[in-house]
């Protein structure tokens, strides 16, 4: 497990000076620490949130989008006709819900397909781990250098959970 | 008043302002009365203008941001308006289109001309709302709104009469954000 606190002061570090999302209960420990900034906005849905960040982006922040993998499906043509096309980055911290099928039945599908969507739009991911956080967060930032959007799949017990 | 006659009016008054523009003939009419680089052209993503705007106005506080939106826009991202209101930016400035159709696919109706867009922002917590019919009208209200606090929003209903010669935006999505960020300098 890694620490929520310390994972916001380690994004603060690497520049990350925007956030907003969905919640997901996966997620609920960083948004926790995220609620009380000035630096953060609830979301009322995915795409609204992709679209602020690519605004926050240009005005010359650096955005982290927070959502379940559910709003991936709702998000899809925002990533598709905005960010791909004008090389407008992002950070998503996407929570995997049914992740091997073991979850409420409606997680199952996009939990076995969530991979595949973003390998399909040609969108760069990591499943991020105890061990791997250093390295996907330099991934990451090369990518966002690049003008792309970099996603982090995290799974449950990864962050601590508060609700 | 057609779209194209409130685009002549209100484009004059920009300034260097930014402006978000929605996708479609909110687009190809402003870029046709003046190409400016400070112009953020959104090709896709219908129903985003709103949001966008919103994030350049919280990450550039110092600068008055406008969203050049049309109504079938808002009407898919109503949930924005309710963003908007809670962050309550002072300078952004939302400007909607309203021609009760969605002309650049066949002019369907939209069914703002059931919903009166001005009211749900209104009461949704906007700071400042009107409604304007004519040039004169929306010249005033326009400068008015860049001189108030927001956020803001002005509905302008337009009759649907949109010119199929009018062009398409020249600039590629990379040049466009470019641009845009060079005048957010």
């Amino acid at each position: 497990m890694l620490s929520s606190e310390r994972f916001i002061e380690r994004l603060k570090e690497e520049g990350f000076s925007f956030f907003t999302g969905v919640p997901c209960s996966l997620l609920s420990g960083l948004i926790s620490c995220l609620e009380s900034r000035p630096d953060y906005l609830p979301a009322v849905r995915e795409d609204a949130a992709v679209g602020l960040c690519a605004g926050a982006y240009m005005a010359g922040r650096l955005p982290v989008l927070l959502m379940q993998n559910s709003g991936l499906g709702y998000s899809l043509n925002a990533f598709t006709s905005l960010n791909l096309i004008y090389k407008i980055p992002v950070l998503v911290i996407m929570s995997w819900r049914g992740h091997l099928g073991k979850d409420a039945p409606e997680h199952i599908i996009m939990g076995e397909i969530n991979e595949d969507l973003l390998k399909t739009a040609d969108m760069e991911y990591a499943v991020l781990s105890d061990e791997n956080c250093e390295e996907v967060l330099a991934r990451a930032r090369t990518v966002i250098g690049e003008g792309l959007p970099f996603t982090l799949l995290v799974k449950k017990g990864q962050f601590d959970e508060r609700h | 008043m057609k779209g194209t006659e409130a685009f002549r009016v209100i484009v004059p008054l920009l300034g260097d302002r930014p402006v978000v523009h929605a996708n479609g003939y909110i687009c190809r009419e402003s870029f046709q009365v003046q190409d400016r680089e400070a112009n953020f052209y959104m090709i896709g993503s219908m129903g985003l203008a709103s949001s966008i705007g919103l994030g350049v106005a919280l990450g550039r506080p110092d600068r008055q941001v406008v969203v050049f939106d049309g109504d079938g826009n808002v009407l898919m991202a109503m949930g924005t308006l309710a963003m908007i209101a809670a962050a309550q930016p002072k300078n952004l400035v939302h400007v909607v289109f309203d021609n009760q159709v969605y002309e650049s696919t066949g002019s369907q109706r939209s069914l703002s001309g059931e919903i009166p867009l001005d009211e749900v922002a209104r009461s949704v917590g906007y700071r400042h709302t009107e409604r304007v019919a004519n040039e004169e009208e929306l010249a005033a209200a326009f400068q008015r709104m860049l001189a108030e606090p927001g956020p803001s929003f002005l509905l302008v209903k337009v009759e649907p009469g949109f010119d199929p010669a009018t062009g398409r935006v020249t600039h590629s999505p990379e040049e466009i954000r470019d641009r845009f960020m060079r005048a957010l300098k």
